[in-house]
């Protein structure tokens, strides 16, 4: 009996409870409609970035010098320093020690059987030297380097491929007027560049072919 | 070298059995292990218990005992019969591992995804520990709000799954002058496909708003490299994906956890893991992977720059040198096809250099940007043969042959080798790397 009066209150407050919820819902509803997704309007998710915030990660450099921040170095500076960070794994003169890349030489090598592709030989523009070295080395201390040292040693590695003489000193502004001897060396993508045939018989019959098994000389460039 | 026939050894260990049955069980195992010792002396040794103790009609060893429980493996892992299914490295090619590349086992794989732990790894400063607690991707640049979103915020925004592949622009760049990989695993192994899950760059551009002077992104990772690379807005509002999951589960660390970018099609550099920034401009920035990496060389000392297509490419998986022909009789020929630019649309095999072609079936799910499979039947007499495969995508573009693209390009770009692959079969059923100019 008691069990009953029990369980039939129970059923009784759960409706009860049940009826109070979904009004309260409609209640709910009708003053704040549930906002309905449209593709491609903000959801204002996240939180906004403030100037402080982004400065502290905004580290990269164009080729007209935008986001190259205001310092100075030497090319005498930057041998010491070199010496001390980098000479261990790109050679006294950027020759490479081991199979560390080599950051100076290969002048006028780019039509070559091989290739040497340097700093002096192949790159650009001083920007991308600039930013590397702020943002990627020394490889075992990447972003440890002060504006002034990355200055100095961009002016160093500039030097190791006689692009700056030994006694340079570069700013901001300076640096951007040094023209990269391979500057005009890039054209845009062209592929597709190949059409080849979809010949399903006889496709060699003009064709001499020459079975290759295996390269005397391992070719050791992967990227 | 054994010294019994097979059978012989089926025929020993079925007497062996039945004439120990009426012995006690202690006495019987006594028996058995000595029988088996003198086996092993006569020159059977292990190979012939686990040649034939557990074939028919023997009750194989695994019927007769009981297996480990649940949760032996909480995470779970591969059987140890497959311990040589695993990346592997080629030592030379870099001077260390820090900055360094691992190839996937294409020839162990079935299917079209590729199980997370064999992705081919390529990073240039190890790989980060990042707590997705604290990491934070930040988007700046030429927009209309400037935003900082945590992990939590980016599950809530609608969400894309797909099935992509992922290539590296160097996958097969080692054989432009001759080939030299001995294996699949190495001529073509920087190659990978995976069920992607994030967020389409498009909706978080729509979330900051982009200014009308917009026209690239420069996608930047948390890693010790920096690793940066500017990516046409173009892209970014077509496919793009900001990705944290990979086949089911968070990314894994050398894939990016707890996010990376991921541009279908593209040369896998600029799929930028460990992604920690996006910022919107007016102009390329020609960051170090797209200048001194990543722009290919040709004869005339020139170099191609922004090359990012993928283009359409094949090779055959089966046979392969880590997977060749045992004897003569039928057996299924097949392999990858993909293409940067969408579908693969067919692909042909070729038995003998490439004179003669027949049309291969696609076998499994045809996508967009992801590795197809095809395959035909062939009953092999034993014979010398020179295999090749040739796949045509959507676009109609046709996959050319090493001679041409030397034509087109010399031998020194490095990147984008797409050129129709050739293994050599000998009569033995072993497979060798060559190339047919
Ligand atoms: C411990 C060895 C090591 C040290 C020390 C080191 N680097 Fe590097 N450097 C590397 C490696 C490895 C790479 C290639 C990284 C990659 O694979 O992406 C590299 C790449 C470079 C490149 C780009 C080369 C190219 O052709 O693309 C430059 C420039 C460079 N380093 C400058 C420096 C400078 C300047 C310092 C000193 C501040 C320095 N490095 C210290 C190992 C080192």
């Amino acid at each position: 009996m008691y069990n009953l009066v029990n369980t039939v209150s129970l059923k009784f407050f759960g409706l009860c409870a049940a009826l109070l919820l979904s009004s309260a819902l409609l209640q709910a509803s009708e003053k704040t409609p549930q906002a309905t997704y449209n593709q491609g309007a903000a959801f204002a998710i996240g939180s906004p970035a403030s100037s402080t915030e982004i400065a502290g990660w905004d580290i990269d450099v164009r080729p007209d010098g935008v986001g190259l921040p205001v310092g100075s170095g030497s090319v005498e500076q930057g041998a010491l320093l070199y010496e001390q960070k980098c000479a261990m794994c790109h050679g006294d003169f950027g020759e490479g020690a081991g199979r560390y890349p080599k950051l100076a030489g290969g002048e006028g090598s780019l039509q070559d059987a091989r290739p040497e592709k340097t700093v002096g030989s192949y790159w650009p523009y001083t920007s991308t030297l600039w930013d590397y070295i702020r943002r990627a080395m020394p490889y075992y201390a990447p972003q440890s380097l002060q504006v002034d040292e990355v200055y100095s040693l961009t002016a160093y590695v500039l030097n190791l491929n006689d692009i700056l003489d030994d006694d340079a000193v570069v700013d901001q502004q300076s640096l951007m007027q040094i023209e990269m001897p391979n500057r005009d060396g890039f054209y845009l993508d062209t592929r597709p560049d190949i059409q080849n045939d979809r010949c399903m018989q006889d496709c060699l019959k003009d064709t001499e072919q020459k079975l290759v098994s295996s390269l005397a000389q391992p070719q050791v460039d992967v990227d | 070298m054994s010294f019994f026939s097979d059978e012989q050894e089926r025929q020993l260990f079925t007497t062996l059995e039945t004439e120990s049955k009426p012995l006690p069980g202690s006495d019987r195992r006594k028996f058995l292990a000595s029988a088996i010792a003198l086996l092993g002396a006569a020159g059977v040794a292990k190979s012939a218990s686990a040649s034939t103790a557990n074939l028919p009609p023997q009750v194989p060893q695994w019927s007769k005992t009981l297996g480990p429980g649940v949760l032996t493996n909480p995470y779970g892992k591969p059987s140890h019969f497959e311990s040589e299914v695993i990346r592997r490295t080629v030592p030379w090619l870099t001077a260390d591992r820090i900055s360094s590349v691992s190839m996937t086992p294409l020839a162990s794989l079935s299917g079209i995804i590729t199980p997370n732990s064999l992705v081919f790894e390529r990073h240039h400063s190890g790989v980060p520990d990042i707590d997705p607690e604290q990491h934070r991707l930040v988007i700046h640049g030429l927009v209309e709000k400037p935003i900082i979103l945590s992990m939590h915020d980016l599950q809530r925004f609608p969400s894309v799954t797909e099935i992509k592949f992922l290539e590296c622009a160097a996958n097969g760049g080692m054989e432009w002058k001759g080939p030299q990989m001995k294996s699949l695993q190495f001529s073509h192994g920087m190659l990978s496909c995976c069920e992607w899950t994030g967020v389409r760059l498009s909706t978080i551009l729509a979330e900051v708003g982009i200014k009308p002077q917009a026209k690239w992104v420069l996608a930047e990772g948390a890693d010790g490299a920096g690793m940066a690379r500017s990516i046409p807005l173009e892209k970014a509002l077509d496919d793009t994906i900001i990705v944290y999951a990979q086949n089911g589960e968070a990314l894994r660390p050398e894939q990016g956890y707890p996010l990376r970018l991921l541009n279908p099609g593209w040369e896998g550099n600029t799929s930028i893991k460990w992604l920690r920034r996006l910022k919107i401009s007016d102009k390329p920035w020609y960051m170090r992977e797209e200048t001194s990496k990543y722009t290919d060389l040709m004869d005339d000392g020139r170099a191609r720059k922004f090359s990012f297509v993928q283009e359409c490419n094949s090779v055959i998986t089966s046979p392969a040198p880590e997977a060749p022909f045992k004897g003569p009789g039928w057996y299924r020929i097949e392999g990858f096809a993909w293409s940067g630019r969408g579908k693969i649309k067919a692909v042909d095999i070729s038995l003998d250099g490439g004179n003669s072609w027949q049309q291969a079936e696609l076998t499994g799910l045809v996508l967009s940007k992801s590795l197809t499979r095809f395959s035909i039947m062939h009953h092999w007499q034993g014979n010398p043969m020179l295999l090749q495969s040739r796949a045509v995508d959507e676009t109609g573009y046709i996959q050319p042959t090493i001679t041409q693209l030397r034509a087109e390009r010399g031998t020194n770009s490095i990147y984008h080798k797409n050129s129709i692959h050739t293994w050599k079969l000998d009569a033995n059923g072993e497979v060798s790397n060559v190339q047919l100019s």
